[in-house]
């Protein structure tokens, strides 16, 4: 599964020659020689760290900041910042464990208890829509970016807490005689000996960078990143691509929200607090520009197993969880402090 | 002591002076080795078109950039400046043409940003404020020193400006179009202040683009053309005709209107159109205009900074969004459409600016060339690449773009290949109408007369062509008709053999009184 997702991964570059241009290929591989050396390091430290099924492990670890950090991705190629992924994965976790509670219908004096599929759908719909207010705010009322999500990721959690009362939803089995059984699915079944987790971020991966280099709305998300006003233009509907960027960023946020609550068997409204920092360091190791219009896919997936693999590593090794935030924090400024010299060495224009 | 210069002006003392100054950015030179001479308390006017080396020259005087090679004497000294800051402390400072004040700050802390006067303990607002009014009063413009400057009209700003530069109390003064947004009045006003500093011997560099009222005013010329000092004289020894002659030269081609064929129907057709300024001063910078333009017809609009050409482009391509007034294309109005969609329908524009309005930086030089048809080779949910790869390659033969290839960084690019891209991208969208906005802006005179005969060639095909520039040989070049804008109005309108005198004084340019 792997294979095939960096294959058509490393096939995005290939059309104009990007992938041969010296200074992508040094800022791709950066991130890979430390992933590389961290498995490295961590294998000769710990006899349990290079084995399939703790891989595996870490990997379904990674995923949860794989699909924020793919949804920040697109954000912030087109030159936005979403602070709100946190709280929509909890506020997505906190929903979809109510629905799962059954909806008690005051007036007809029934409980739904909706299948399983349904209550997938719905929380995506609802990541999407809490994109969608994040997007509308930016686009077109002028709100900055940092503004926005900021504000929605406070209004997300708090409506979180609310709806649970600050308690959280312990009972995400489900009964089979209603039908709504095989929540724990996501989040505990394998294919092949892989968690779904881990494969759904490999189809979501694979789908996202299929989009970003062969579709030509992910074209106009790095033209808009790159010059809003060059590719306004140039006849790109830059706010709705705006707009559409937050939803994506939403429905991975919701994504990881399943996933998440699903491993945990419980859904509780503070699940996801800071993770959209993690999302947005894997970014940032993964040589994306903050200031927009430059970054992949695959640079975004090194950076998110970087540093998960990074963090479980130092789990296994015994170091205190106070040091892991330590390391963590090192990697990510020398990662931009790499970025900043790898985009000055670019030619400057007259 | 003012008449003994005048009639010998080249025996007073140089204080500063270039030999053999060249500056190149990348394959672009914008000097080409220029010997320029600042003698002391007098005005010496800089003449020159756009893009001629002007500004650079001036940047390099000022420290703001360095010569790629040649040098610098002040008072006879080879000197380098390392900076701005270190030219003005040695004497010399700059009034830029783009304003550079923290329009949120008070008009007396923008002329003592980063100069405040302190006292032991804090910045001494009271003496800063008693300075301020002085040299507001010698300007003669009664602003109070703490109104904020987001408040005052642009030609306050532009005094204010003015007055910073004078609170330095430099030895030599530049200053880089300092009346394009005064009044008449505060021009005087301006000019007396320029007198009085030479007569305390101060030395003025001048640059403008009102070549009468510069006449006025200074004690040489020099004029610059493609980066090369063509002509260099004191103010007795010449005239008007003088500058635009050495300014444009004699043998310029830039083509011909393209002959032998007919004009089609209106491709593009404005009526009455009105715009208003963006900032909501509620002024009209475009102002009741109508303009009819044929398939297979050049049309090259004139005018001066401001008079409304850059609103007027930007507003038919969808930008900015009209008072009143209609646009129709082909017949069919197209003021409902997005810009988008009006690209579709045939109409675009190649913005003025190139590296805010027509690049995508980041992105290849194949990568920017297909932005705006990538819908024509999208199959599905994905692009052609082979359809891609057809279409820049094509593009990049059709318009003679210098790369290594689609592949190439947009910025290792020349100046004069980069518009090129961004002019095959709107080609590349089979336009019936193309505007142009300053398409010469910028570009070497190889490069503007190849983007000429691409346009001349794609008339003759019939597209129909609106472009704009302030540079009077460009008109004359491949346009069969000339208009003349000033103030969002069309005040002249010429064939293509028209003089140059003729259309500069259709645009208020030379006819200052």
């Amino acid at each position: 599964m792997s294979a095939l997702s960096s294959s058509s991964k490393s096939s995005r570059s290939g059309l104009f020659g990007e992938g041969f241009d010296l200074g992508r290929l040094l800022l791709e591989g950066r991130a890979f020689f430390a992933l590389i050396a961290i498995i490295v390091i961590f294998s000769m430290l710990s006899p349990f760290y290079f084995s399939v099924s703790n891989f595996l492990t870490m990997s379904s670890h990674v995923a949860i900041f794989g699909f924020l950090a793919i949804g920040m991705l697109l954000v912030i190629l087109n030159g936005g910042i979403d602070l709100s992924v946190g709280s929509t994965l909890g506020l997505c976790g906190v929903v979809a464990g109510w629905l799962m509670q059954g909806i008690t219908v005051e007036g007809a004096g029934v409980i739904l208890y909706p299948p399983v599929w349904a209550v997938v759908v719905l929380t995506l719909a609802l990541g999407a829509a809490v994109g969608a207010v994040n997007g509308v705010l930016i686009a077109y009322f002028k709100v900055p970016a940092f503004v926005a999500t900021l504000g929605v990721m406070y209004v997300a959690r708090g409506v979180a807490l609310l709806m649970t009362n600050g308690l959280t939803f312990n009972n995400l089995a489900g009964k089979a005689d209603l039908g709504n059984t095989g929540f724990d699915w996501l989040g505990f079944n394998r294919i092949a000996n892989v968690p779904i987790g881990v494969i759904i971020l490999a189809v979501l991966a694979v789908a996202a960078g299929l989009m970003l280099s062969r579709s030509a709305f992910g074209r106009w998300l790095y033209a808009s990143g790159g010059n809003a006003r060059a590719a306004e233009l140039s006849g790109v509907p830059v706010k709705r691509v705006q707009i559409a960027v937050y939803m994506m960023s939403g429905v991975c946020a919701a994504i990881a929200g399943l996933v998440l609550s699903s491993q945990l068997t419980s859904a509780g409204p503070t699940a996801g607090t800071t993770y959209e920092l993690t999302a947005i360091a894997a970014v940032v190791i993964g040589g994306a520009a903050l200031t927009g219009g430059r970054g992949t896919i695959r640079g975004t997936m090194l950076g998110a197993f970087v540093i998960g693999f990074l963090s479980d590593g130092l789990v296994i090794i015994g170091v205190s969880a106070y040091w892991q935030t330590v390391f963590t924090g090192a990697v990510i400024v020398l990662a931009v402090l790499l970025n900043s010299i790898q985009y000055k060495a670019k030619p400057k224009k007259s | 002591m003012n008449d003994i210069p005048q009639a010998k002006p080249d025996t007073r003392e140089v204080v500063l002076a270039a030999r053999n100054v060249a500056k190149s950015y990348g394959s672009v030179h914008a000097l080409k080795g220029v010997n320029f001479d600042i003698h002391r308390g007098q005005v010496t006017t800089l003449f020159g078109e756009n893009g001629a080396g002007k500004s650079t020259l001036m940047k390099i005087l000022s420290g703001v950039i360095q010569p790629t090679t040649g040098k610098i004497l002040l008072d006879g000294q080879p000197v380098s400046f390392h900076s701005s800051s270190h030219a003005q402390a040695l004497g010399i400072s700059i009034i830029h043409q783009e304003l550079s004040l923290a329009t949120n700050m008070n008009v007396r802390d923008n002329i003592f940003l980063g100069r405040e006067i302190r006292t032991p303990s804090a910045v001494d607002y009271a003496e800063e404020e008693r300075l301020t009014r002085l040299l507001l009063e010698e300007l003669e413009e009664d602003i109070d020193p703490l109104t904020p400057v987001e408040e005052l009209r642009l030609g306050q700003q532009q005094i204010v400006e003015i007055a910073r530069a004078l609170s330095v109390k430099s030895r030599i003064l530049i200053m880089d179009e300092p009346t394009s947004a005064l009044s008449a009045t505060e021009v005087e006003v301006l000019f007396k202040v320029i007198r009085d500093l030479t007569s305390r011997g101060v030395s003025i560099v001048y640059i403008s683009h009102h070549l009468e009222e510069a006449l006025t005013i200074t004690d040489h010329a020099v004029v610059l053309r493609d980066g090369n000092m063509t002509a260099y004289a004191p103010r007795a020894e010449i005239d008007l005709e003088w500058i635009v002659r050495n300014m444009v030269g004699e043998n310029f081609d830039l083509g011909s209107p393209p002959e032998g064929y007919d004009f089609g129907a209106p491709a593009l057709s404005i009526q009455n159109l009105t715009v208003m300024d963006e900032a909501g001063a509620g002024f009209a910078v475009v102002d009741n205009l109508s303009l009819d333009i044929k398939a297979g017809e050049i049309v090259c609009i004139y005018g001066l900074m401001g008079a409304g050409r850059t609103e007027l482009m930007e507003t038919v391509a969808g930008r900015l969004s009209k008072a009143g007034g209609a646009i129709r294309l082909h017949g069919h109005e197209v003021s409902h459409l997005t810009i988008a969609q009006r690209i579709e329908s045939g109409l675009c524009l190649v913005p003025e600016d190139r590296q805010r309005d027509g690049l995508v930086q980041t992105m290849s030089v194949g990568q920017n060339l297909s932005l705006a048809s990538i819908r024509n080779f999208t199959r599905g949910l994905f692009t052609s690449r082979k359809d891609e790869s057809r279409l820049i390659d094509d593009t990049i033969r059709d318009v003679t773009v210098k790369t290594d290839g689609g592949g190439a960084a947009i910025g290792s690019l020349s100046g004069g290949n980069q518009q090129k891209v961004v002019i095959g991208k709107m080609l590349a969208t089979h336009p019936t109408v193309i505007m142009l906005d300053e398409p010469s802006r910028g570009i070497d005179i190889g490069a503007k007369a190849e983007v000429f005969r691409l346009l001349a060639e794609r008339a003759r095909d019939g597209l129909a062509v609106l472009y704009s520039t302030s540079e009077v040989s460009e008109c004359l070049s491949i346009a069969h008709r000339i208009i003349v804008m000033h103030k969002g109005h069309i005040s002249a309108e010429f064939g293509p053999d028209a003089t140059k005198e003729q259309i500069m004084a259709a645009s208020g340019e030379s006819v200052a009184a």
